[in-house]
C-alpha cells in the first residue's frame, strides 16, 4: 500500500487561502456515491452474518433464530466439503497454470518480433469475451463426438474423454476454460512488468557473462515477484467465486463434480430457498477470501520480494 | 568472421522463427473458439460436422435472422443497452464526483470514509447476493431497470481510478477559477472533468464491459422475458434451441460482438487501466 500513503500525503497539503471544511458540497458530491455503496455493499456484507444466524426461507415473516447451528451443518455437511474441495481444485488449476502461461507469452511477446500488437489483441480476446457466450461455445467444442476437441484428439488417434458429462473429467473441463479465460490479462500484467525493468540490468549481467537463462533466473524472475503475487492473489479471489461459467456448462454436475462454492450458493439461496444457510455458505465464501486478501497486504507491506 | 556474422545472424533468426511459432500455437488456442463458432454461425444445417470447421467456407447470414427470431433477441439488445448505458453514465458521472471530494475537499472523517470505500473492494460478490436481493424486492424492483441498475451505479475501484487521477491534475488549474468565485460544481465540471478524458475513457470501458457481460445479478432479479438481458437471453436460448448448434453460434456471436467492438475501440484504457493499477499495489 506504499502507493496510497504517498498519494494521501500529497493530498494533504495545505489548502491555500481557502476555507479550511466544505462539508457541504462534499456532502452533495459523496452522496449517491455513500448511498448506493452502503445499501448495496456494506449493509448487505454485515446482514448476510446476522441472517447466517437464522433458518429462513425468504417468504415466512417469522424467521427462526437457530445460532451457529447453519455453520455446524456446513461442517457435517458431505455437500459443502465437495464444494470447497471443488472450488480449491478449480482455483489451484486455474490459478498456477495461467500464470505460467502467461508469463511465458509475455517473455515471449517481450522481444523485437513483428505483429506483437497483433498477438496481444489475440490472447487477450477471450478476457472479455462474455462468460455466459464463452460457456456456451466450449460446451460444444466439448461434445463427446462432434466436438472440435475430441475430433481434434481423433486425428492423432486419442481417443477423447466425453468431458463434461464424465464425472472424472467435467472439472477439468471447465478449468481448461478458465485458463482459456485468464491467460490474456496475466500475460498483459507481466508484459508491463517486463517492460519496466531497465535494459541496463540485462547489459551488465550479460557483460559479467551471465546467460540467458541466468539472467531470467536472476534478474525477471525476482523482479517479477510483486507481480507474480497481485497475479495469484486477483485470480485466486476471481476462481473463488467463479458461478458463470458452471451454470452454463455443467449445472454443478455431472452430481457434483462442477459443485463450486458459488453453484452451491446459487443453489441454496435461489433454487431451494433456504437463506440462512445459503448465508452461512456465502459467509465461508467472504473468509475464504478474506484470508487471501489478507495474505495480499501482509506481503505488499513486507516489501513482497520473497525470491532474494 | 563474415561466417561468425552469418552464424550470429542466423541464430537470432532462428530463436525468432521459434518464438514466431510458439506464439502462433498459443494465439490459434485463444481464437479457436471464436473461429468455431463463426464458422458454425455460417453454415448450413446439412453440413455442420462437415469440415472445415474453424473456417467459414459457407455464409448462411440466413442463420442469424432465424436465431434473432427465434427468442425475443431485439428486446434482450433494448434491455442490455439501457442497462449498460445506465450503468456506464452513472458510474462515471458519480464514481468521478466521489472521487473529486476525496481528491479535493476538506471535510472531518474524508480519510476514515475513503478507505471504507476502498473497504467495500474487499467484499466479494456472492456474500451481498441475497441481501441485496431482499433489499431489491422490499423497494418492489425485480423485473425493473432500476433492479439493473442502481445497485451497480457505483463503482468503488472507480472511484479510486478517479481520485488517483485527480490528485495529478496541478491545483493551480483550479485556483484562478476559484478565486473568481466558481464554486466546486463550476470548477469540476468545467476544469476537472475536460481534463480528464483518459480515465473517464478507462472507467467507461470497465463499466461497459462489466455490464454487458454481467450475468447473475441479471439473472436474479429479472423475471419476465420482456425484462431478460442479453447474457441471460443466451442462456436461456441454449436451454431451449441447444440442438441447433447454428442458431446457437448465431447468437453467442451477436452477443460477443458488442464486446469485442468497445474492447477494440478502448483497448489502449483498458491495457493501460489493468496494468496502472495491477502494478501500483
Amino acid at each position: 500500500m506504499n502507493g496510497v500513503r504517498r498519494l494521501r500525503a500529497s493530498s494533504e497539503q495545505p489548502h491555500r487561502g481557502r476555507t479550511p471544511s466544505e462539508w457541504g458540497p462534499a456532502l452533495i458530491f459523496l452522496l449517491p456515491s455513500i448511498a448506493v455503496l452502503g445499501t448495496f455493499n456494506f449493509y448487505p456484507a454485515l446482514y448476510s452474518l446476522y441472517l447466517s444466524l437464522f433458518e429462513w426461507n425468504g417468504l415466512n415473516p417469522q424467521r427462526t433464530f437457530v445460532g451457529l447451528e447453519n455453520y455446524a451443518r456446513l461442517i457435517g455437511s458431505g455437500e459443502f466439503w465437495n464444494a470447497l474441495r471443488v472450488t480449491l481444485v478449480y482455483a489451484a488449476g486455474v490459478t498456477l497454470t495461467a500464470l505460467l502461461l502467461g508469463v511465458g507469452v509475455a517473455v515471449l511477446l517481450n522481444q523485437p518480433i513483428r505483429g506483437r500488437a497483433f498477438y496481444r489483441v489475440l490472447y487477450f480476446l477471450p478476457v472479455i469475451t462474455p462468460t455466459v457466450a464463452t460457456g456456451v461455445v466450449w460446451k460444444y467444442l466439448f461434445d463427446p463426438t462432434q466436438g472440435v476437441i475430441n475430433r481434434g484428439l481423433g486425428g492423432v488417434g486419442i481417443v477423447g474423454p466425453s468431458w463434461l458429462s464424465d464425472p472424472a473429467w467435467a472439472l477439468a473441463a471447465v478449468i481448461l476454460v478458465g485458463i482459456w479465460k485468464r491467460v490474456g490479462f496475466n500475460m498483459v500484467v507481466y508484459l508491463a512488468a517486463l517492460q519496466s525493468i531497465p535494459k541496463t540490468y540485462y547489459e551488465a549481467a550479460a557483460i559479467d557473462g551471465a546467460s540467458p537463462w541466468q539472467q531470467f533466473r536472476y534478474i525477471t524472475l525476482p523482479l517479477l515477484a510483486p507481480t507474480t503475487f497481485f497475479l495469484v492473489v486477483t485470480a485466486l479471489i476471481d476462481a473463488f467465486q467463479v458461478f458463470d461459467l458452471v451454470y452454463v456448462m455443467t449445472a454443478g454436475g455431472p452430481l457434483t463434480a462442477t459443485d463450486v462454492m458459488g453453484y452451491y450458493l446459487y443453489r441454496y439461496g435461489f433454487r431451494y430457498s433456504e437463506l440462512g444457510f445459503a448465508s452461512a455458505i456465502a459467509y465461508v465464501m467472504f473468509a475464504l477470501i478474506f484470508v487471501v486478501t489478507v495474505l495480499q497486504f501482509r506481503f505488499s507491506r513486507g516489501g513482497g520480494q520473497v525470491d532474494r | 568472421m563474415g561466417v561468425d556474422r552469418l552464424i550470429a545472424k542466423w541464430k537470432v533468426g532462428l530463436r525468432l522463427s521459434v518464438v514466431h511459432l510458439l506464439l502462433m500455437a498459443g494465439a490459434f488456442l485463444s481464437a479457436m473458439p471464436f473461429l468455431w463458432m463463426l464458422t458454425t454461425s455460417l453454415k448450413p444445417e446439412p453440413a455442420l460436422y462437415q469440415p472445415p470447421l474453424l473456417l467459414p467456407t459457407h455464409f448462411e447470414w440466413e442463420n442469424y435472422v432465424k436465431a434473432w427470431a427465434a427468442a425475443p433477441f431485439p428486446r434482450f439488445f433494448l434491455n442490455s443497452t439501457i442497462m449498460t448505458a445506465g450503468i456506464v453514465l452513472a458510474q462515471t458521472l458519480l464514481s468521478a464526483m466521489a472521487g473529486y471530494a476525496f481528491a479535493r475537499m476538506r471535510f472531518p472523517g474524508r480519510d476514515v470514509l475513503f478507505f471504507l470505500v476502498l473497504g467495500t473492494m474487499m467484499i466479494p460478490f456472492p456474500v451481498t447476493l441475497i441481501p441485496s436481493f431482499l433489499v431489491v424486492n422490499w423497494l418492489g424492483w425485480i423485473d425493473t431497470y432500476n433492479a439493473l441498475i442502481i445497485p451497480r451505479a457505483v463503482s468503488a475501484f472507480a472511484i479510486f481510478l478517479f481520485r488517483q487521477y485527480f490528485l495529478t491534475i496541478p491545483r493551480e488549474l483550479e485556483e484562478a477559477a476559484w478565486i473568481d468565485g466558481a464554486g466546486r460544481f463550476t470548477l469540476f465540471f468545467r476544469i476537472i472533468l475536460p481534463l480528464s478524458t483518459p480515465v473517464i475513457a478507462a472507467s467507461a470501458i470497465f463499466s461497459f464491459l462489466f455490464a454487458w457481460n454481467d450475468f447473475l445479478w441479471p439473472l436474479l432479479v429479472t423475471n419476465s422475458t420482456e425484462m431478460r438481458t442479453v447474457q441471460v437471453g443466451l442462456a436461456m436460448f441454449q436451454g431451449q434451441y441447444g440442438v441447433f448448434w447454428t442458431l446457437l453460434t448465431a447468437a453467442a456471436t451477436i452477443v460477443t460482438l458488442p464486446a469485442i467492438v468497445a474492447f477494440l475501440a478502448a483497448q489502449k484504457q483498458f491495457i493501460a487501466g489493468i496494468t496502472n493499477t495491477g502494478l501500483k499495489d
